[in-house]
């Protein structure tokens, strides 16, 4: 056995364990020492001291949900160009720099294409929705 | 193959006493080595995160005017401690209609996922306790629980406050993820890898050798990185997520006492984890800017010195930034991030790929002083 072994992965689990055993103690000893006198009023949600209407749980603006979507292009996209970045110097070094950088770019291109049909589309204004139905309704 | 703290250390020759004692169970020994570091490591940490929270209200009552919290300890820098144990008497209360197991669960991922990030975070050349060789990766990825956490906090409280700062939480964590992960990319581009260790190794020496000053587009990627790390971690001007004025307290509004503690703490050592990590990747980290031989225990405590000085700058700088510029809205914050940080950091990048291959990977610095 030698000490590589216990590469990288040891120290990560035991601090998400302090992580956890941290708030389970904080709770612990917030249960022991904090009062406890439940009612009605205390556990409603707070809406500025109305009664809350319905649930919060409830249909909720799509521009959320096309921003995620966009995240998760762009986001991929950069993870697979980790691996080339990494190598890219040793890659220079032995001489191949100016393939590597035209097929870094290529794929690079493929992202900013991305980027751009977006902007087109006006997915990355935020009021998009808005002017759309404006010009519907002329 | 990964560097680590047990491997830094077993190079030395009281590692085999140790071992001695373990009665040369080196997992044993592995385990005890990094329980203690870590224990050290949440502890400073906790306590940096602590003393954030008066820095933050000192800071601020300094720039207006006031003078800030000071009746408990010597100008008040106990206030922390205080605020901590009033956090843990306090009474406990959660919304009848929440979904009580993503309520729980919501701090506790956040503070998971901020002290993972501690694995990897380069205190020194040898204090650090898993220099992966997929490092910078690694706390990209897992910062990403603390936008699960913060959307999961909105979510599960079931409060409409909550809820909407939890949705722009989401949308804006994830967004800014985009430019932050671009440029640090250009970094990993210049190192030729991914590792602390492969990302300080070529930072040594006088400050011109910092990635910053290695030619004019990382320069400009370190202003992408901080903007986007200040919107990341939830930090004004990008404090959407919990705008006060606007939302009440947004994620966390029906969290109270120790819950609600453990956000504030998650929230305070993140910004001190992206402080740090920026220092690291573009200010050179803990390298001494000059050549002098120590031994190494003195070395090491130098180096962190060092290091802990550029990051603890950068926290200034984050709050400094939070008492000066007001808040932006939603379509603002959001066109920022698509239409000018993205374009500029892919265009960063770009020019980081060309310069690689054009000056043979040379520094402004190697070019014009004719270093190696």
């Amino acid at each position: 056995m030698t000490p590589a072994q216990f590469d990288g992965l040891m120290p990560i689990v035991i601090l998400m364990g302090i992580a956890v055993l941290l708030f389970t103690g904080g709770h612990f000893v917030s249960v022991l020492l904090a009062p406890k006198k439940p009612s009605l009023l205390k556990e409603t949600p707070y809406e500025c001291g109305e009664q809350p209407v319905g649930s919060a749980w409830s249909a909720f603006n799509v521009r959320f949900y096309v921003v995620g979507l966009i995240f998760i292009i762009f986001d991929v996209e950069s993870v697979l160009m980790f691996p080339v970045a990494s190598i890219f110097k040793e890659l220079n070094e032995a001489g191949e720099g100016a393939y590597a950088l035209i097929i870094f770019l290529s794929f690079i291109s493929v992202l900013i294409e991305g980027i751009a049909y977006c902007w087109k589309k006006g997915d990355l204004d935020w009021v998009k929705s808005f002017q759309v139905s404006a010009k519907n309704n002329k | 193959m990964n560097q680590t703290l047990v491997s830094y250390l077993s190079q030395y020759e009281f590692y085999d006493v140790l071992l001695g004692i373990f009665g040369k169970n080196e997992g044993l020994l592995a385990f005890v080595v990094y329980l203690l570091f870590a224990g050290a490591v949440v502890g400073l940490c906790a306590t940096i995160g602590g003393l954030g929270t008066y820095a933050e209200r000192k800071i601020s009552a300094d720039i207006q005017q006031r003078i800030g919290p000071n009746r408990v300890g010597p100008y008040g820098i106990l206030q922390f401690l205080a605020d901590g144990v009033k956090m843990i008497t306090k009474e406990d209360v959660m919304p009848n209609t929440a979904d009580k197991f993503l309520f729980y669960l919501a701090p506790m991922l956040a503070l998971v996922g901020v002290f993972a990030t501690l694995a990897v975070l380069p205190w020194s050349s040898g204090f650090m306790m898993a220099d992966l060789n997929v490092g910078i990766f690694y706390l990209i990825a897992i910062s990403s629980l603390v936008g699960v956490s913060v959307f999961l906090g909105g979510y599960a409280s079931n409060s409409k406050w909550s809820m909407l700062g939890g949705m722009r939480g989401a949308s804006q964590i994830i967004s800014y993820e985009i430019p932050v992960t671009i440029s640090i990319l250009s970094i990993t581009l210049l190192a030729g890898g991914m590792g602390f260790g492969t990302i300080l190794g070529q930072q040594l020496g006088t400050p011109i050798n910092w990635f910053i000053f290695h030619n004019p587009f990382a320069f400009i990627a370190f202003f992408v990185y901080f903007i986007g790390a200040l919107a990341e971690t939830n930090r004004a001007p990008f404090d959407l997520p919990e705008a006060e004025s606007e939302l009440v307290s947004g994620y966390h509004t029906e969290y109270t006492g120790m819950r609600f503690g453990f956000f504030a703490l998650a929230e305070y050592i993140e910004v001190f984890v992206v402080c740090g990590v920026g220092a690291a990747l573009f200010l050179g980290g803990g390298n001494l800017p000059f050549n002098v031989q120590f031994d190494i225990i003195p070395l090491q405590l130098f180096q962190v010195v060092i290091f802990m000085t550029k990051a603890l700058l950068l926290y200034y700088v984050v709050i400094w930034i939070r008492w000066t510029f007001p808040r932006l809205r939603v379509d603002q914050l959001m066109s920022i991030c698509w239409k000018y940080l993205t374009p500029i950091a892919i265009f960063n990048l770009v020019g980081n790929a060309v310069w690689v291959v054009v000056f043979n990977g040379k520094s402004i610095a190697d070019l014009v002083f004719g270093g190696h």
